[in-house]
């Protein structure tokens, strides 16, 4: 057999979780078994890739033959055996199990430059990545730019810091080159921990190299010569991965002493953290690095000014120092081109939810949300109505569906009472109630509020109190204006950011979705039908059939009636779990 | 006492650490790799080791969700809570564990084989609702499904 063929297994976390390695091992033995191993080891070539985004379809497998790509979706071990035979073998790929056209719509409106080579490099081998490129960048800085052109070039780019805050990646490392001391530090925050939010662990786990070439051309550009990853314990396949990089890179001499011959030192540890939100905070992630409790500090100082054992120090996102060795490569015009005038450039989202094609995407600042709702995302899951778009996690806030032609780009959502934060975009259904997404937020605050200061210790805590009384209908006359300000004091008054942002979805939820609001309190009504506590079902006597069906299900015994007759659901015996209403076909049961 | 390879290895964190105490949280993950948990007999020992008291690293240890200041069982199963799990069918899916192995989170089943305990977030929101066992990763995670999981970790 002289066909020249690559397989390409999707391995990232969901690729992994999916099944991907059973799939890569049943590859190679079907491969083996129908007698072209001799030809496999000269012309096939089976390769592992990072995240290419579209999780959902997992296991996705490309096979290419000649040239020619086809790609599969939701591959399991047992189907190995049939692609080898007919599309390997045969030639004739096997159209039922191909990706379909949806698989191509989530792609085509998304710009990569992040995850340009997420999907196509094997991240567990730097030869993969120097082959598209990669540290072309890091020579290009070393050898024809001086420290300030590389801060230049960033700065024309309008890199702004994808953690969160948006802060201007030059202006950053404007501060650091000027920063005196004996010492340095450039590190790089990996700590995600927005619920919502995986792009950069896709980054680590797809293309570690791109991660570690920025933080090169940062350390260079600011003259830092240690770096640390500060990276999650909760994804033990990019600490995995990035370790392996690291080694790699030092290897061929892109780490270490004299990098490349041209007289910069440079080396990166990693450091785990241990299950604290608030490490992700620069203050706080500095006093973990050092072993201590991670609990903020209060800036001023800025890490620039005093940060790691009390020098000058610099924290960037993944994401940010992945787009890094691009702009270096493609130029800063380039990179500026896309995007809208203050927002430059791509930004990842994870789109998650109620979406019918979940994953992780990439496309350029500015672009509506509406598109990335209904063309990229496939429009809303089961043909419900879309109800709002959470996004920046729990700093964030919700964009309710009449506002969905709002841009993505830092100052519009802003505008509209959210943030772009870490690029957490999760879709919510009619299904879905308001005020209880904002007790979720308010639960995952109150219990990673480090305690330090009071406004936040405190006041999320009486937050989550006064949301969780509101949703048990025991919500009181003046609950909402409570809520209001109190909200306010914990916003100016907390240390941290953690706590500055923590009333962001009960204030996000309050302006769009008053009403709802009201509904639990005065009318003590759920209108989405989410809060227990205040949900009755009741039967609709002239859909009843009485086929019984509801009395057979309900596990309290609390549905009486005689057969063909209408029922009735005795409301002191119900229990509220909702089986009758699940199980009735003539949608004679009421909830509400 | 702490055992002759957890010595090596704590000792091999210390030797680029740049400060002791900086390793405070990489020699108390050693221990828990170890043992499973940290003692308060190992607390002592590893602060020792750091020029640290007891109660300083303690402190230190109590602040991480990571580090078992009580025993766990062979295996840990961690429930995603993130916003995602959450508008995806977390609460059944808890309820179906809790039900399965009759605790609750922060508990061990008796045979100790299982410990439950919530997890902020593991970045897998496009398989929600997401689980962990030890290190390996699982979701979408349906009643159905749970079974053929569990199985795999005696």
């Amino acid at each position: 057999m002289n066909k020249d063929v690559s397989i390409k297994v999707c391995m990232g976390t969901g690729g992994i979780a999916a099944g991907g390695v059973e799939v890569m091992s049943t590859f190679e033995k079907a491969l083996a078994s129908v007698g072209i191993k001799a030809a496999v080891q000269k012309n096939c070539s089976m390769h592992k890739v990072g995240c290419r985004g579209f999780c959902a379809r997992d296991v996705l497998v490309d096979v290419i033959i000649d040239g020619t790509k086809s790609t599969y979706q939701y591959i399991k071990p047992d189907m190995v055996e049939r692609i080898v035979q007919e599309h390997v073998v045969g030639g004739a790929p096997i159209g039922d199990w191909l990706v379909t056209d949806d698989y191509h719509t989530f792609h085509d409106k998304q710009v990569k430059v992040v995850l340009s080579d997420c999907g196509e490099v094997d991240p567990e081998d730097i030869d993969s990545y120097l082959g598209r490129g990669g540290y072309e960048a890091v020579k290009k800085v070393l050898t024809t730019m001086t420290p300030q052109e590389t801060i230049d070039v960033i700065k024309a780019s309008g890199l702004r810091g994808r953690g969160g805050a948006g802060f201007p990646t030059a202006v950053k490392w404007d501060m650091a080159i000027k920063a005196t001391g004996p010492k340095k530090y450039l590190i790089c925050n990996a700590d995600e921990g927005d619920p919502g939010a995986f792009m950069d662990r896709s980054v680590v786990e797809g293309n570690p190299h791109a991660v570690i070439e920025g933080m090169i051309i940062g350390a260079y550009a600011i003259g830092a010569p240690h770096g640390y990853v500060y990276i999650r314990a909760e994804y033990p396949l990019a600490v995995e991965r990035l370790h392996l990089a690291i080694k790699q890179a030092k290897e061929r001499g892109y780490l270490g002493k004299n990098i490349l011959g041209k007289g910069l030192d440079f080396m990166i540890k990693v450091k785990l953290g241990a299950g604290a939100f608030v490490c992700g905070e620069e203050t706080a992630l500095i006093a973990s690095i050092e072993g201590k409790r991670g609990q903020p500090k209060a800036k001023p100082p800025f890490p620039v000014q005093k940060g790691l054992w009390g020098y000058p120090t610099i924290i960037n996102n993944v994401e940010t120092l992945a787009n890094v060795p691009y702009i270096i490569r493609k130029g800063a015009s380039w990179y500026a081109a896309m995007g809208t005038e203050k927002s430059k450039g791509t930004k990842v989202f994870a789109l998650t939810g109620k979406i019918l094609n979940s994953g992780l995407i990439e496309v350029p600042m500015g672009i509506p949300l509406k598109e990335v709702i209904y063309d990229i995302g496939g429009g809303i899951e089961n043909g419900k109505k879309l109800k709002a778009v959470q996004t920046g996690g729990p700093s964030g806030g919700c964009i309710p569906a009449n506002m969905v032609d709002t841009t993505l780009d830092y100052e519009s959502l802003s505008k509209v009472g959210s943030i772009m934060g870490s690029g957490g975009m999760v879709v919510l259904d009619e299904t879905d109630c308001m005020v209880n997404v904002a007790k979720y937020f308010l639960q995952f605050t109150q219990s990673e509020s480090c305690g330090k200061c009071i406004p936040c210790r405190v006041g999320t805590k009486r937050l989550l109190e006064i949301l969780t009384r509101i949703t048990e209908g025991k919500g009181r006359e003046g609950d909402i204006e409570l809520l209001e300000s109190l909200a306010a004091d914990v916003k100016t008054s907390s240390l941290c950011g953690l706590g500055q942002s923590a009333p962001n979805p009960v204030l996000s939820t309050i302006r769009y979705y008053r009403d709802e609001y009201e509904a639990h309190i005065y009318e003590k009504r759920c209108p989405a039908g989410v809060c227990k506590d205040l949900l009755s079902y009741s039967i609709l006597e002239e859909f009843c059939k009485g086929c019984t069906a509801c009395t057979r299900v309900c596990p309290a015994g609390a549905i009486i009636g005689e057969k063909k007759k209408p029922h009735k659901i005795i409301q002191d015996i119900c229990i509220k779990c909702g089986a009758c209403f699940e199980t009735c076909k003539f949608k004679a049961i009421k909830k509400g | 006492m702490l055992s002759d390879k957890e010595l090596q290895d704590i000792n091999a964190e210390l030797a680029h650490a740049a400060t002791k105490a900086s390793a405070s949280v990489d020699a108390l993950n050693i221990v828990q790799r170890h043992q499973g948990w940290v003692s308060d007999e190992a607390m002592k020992d590893v602060a020792s080791m750091l020029d640290m008291t007891a109660d300083e690293l303690d402190a230190v240890a109590t602040f991480y969700s990571f580090i078992f200041r009580r025993p766990v069982g062979r295996h840990v199963i961690l429930v995603c809570d993130s916003i995602s799990c959450y508008v995806m069918g977390y609460n059944p899916l808890l309820d179906n564990i809790k039900n399965r192995l009759g605790i609750a989170f922060g508990e061990t089943t008796e045979d100790k084989r299982f410990t439950l305990l919530p997890i902020s977030c593991l970045g897998a929101c496009d398989r929600a609702p997401a689980i962990m066992v030890d290190e390996d990763l699982y979701g979408p995670v349906t009643a159905e499904t749970m079974d053929g999981i569990l199985e795999k970790y005696k």
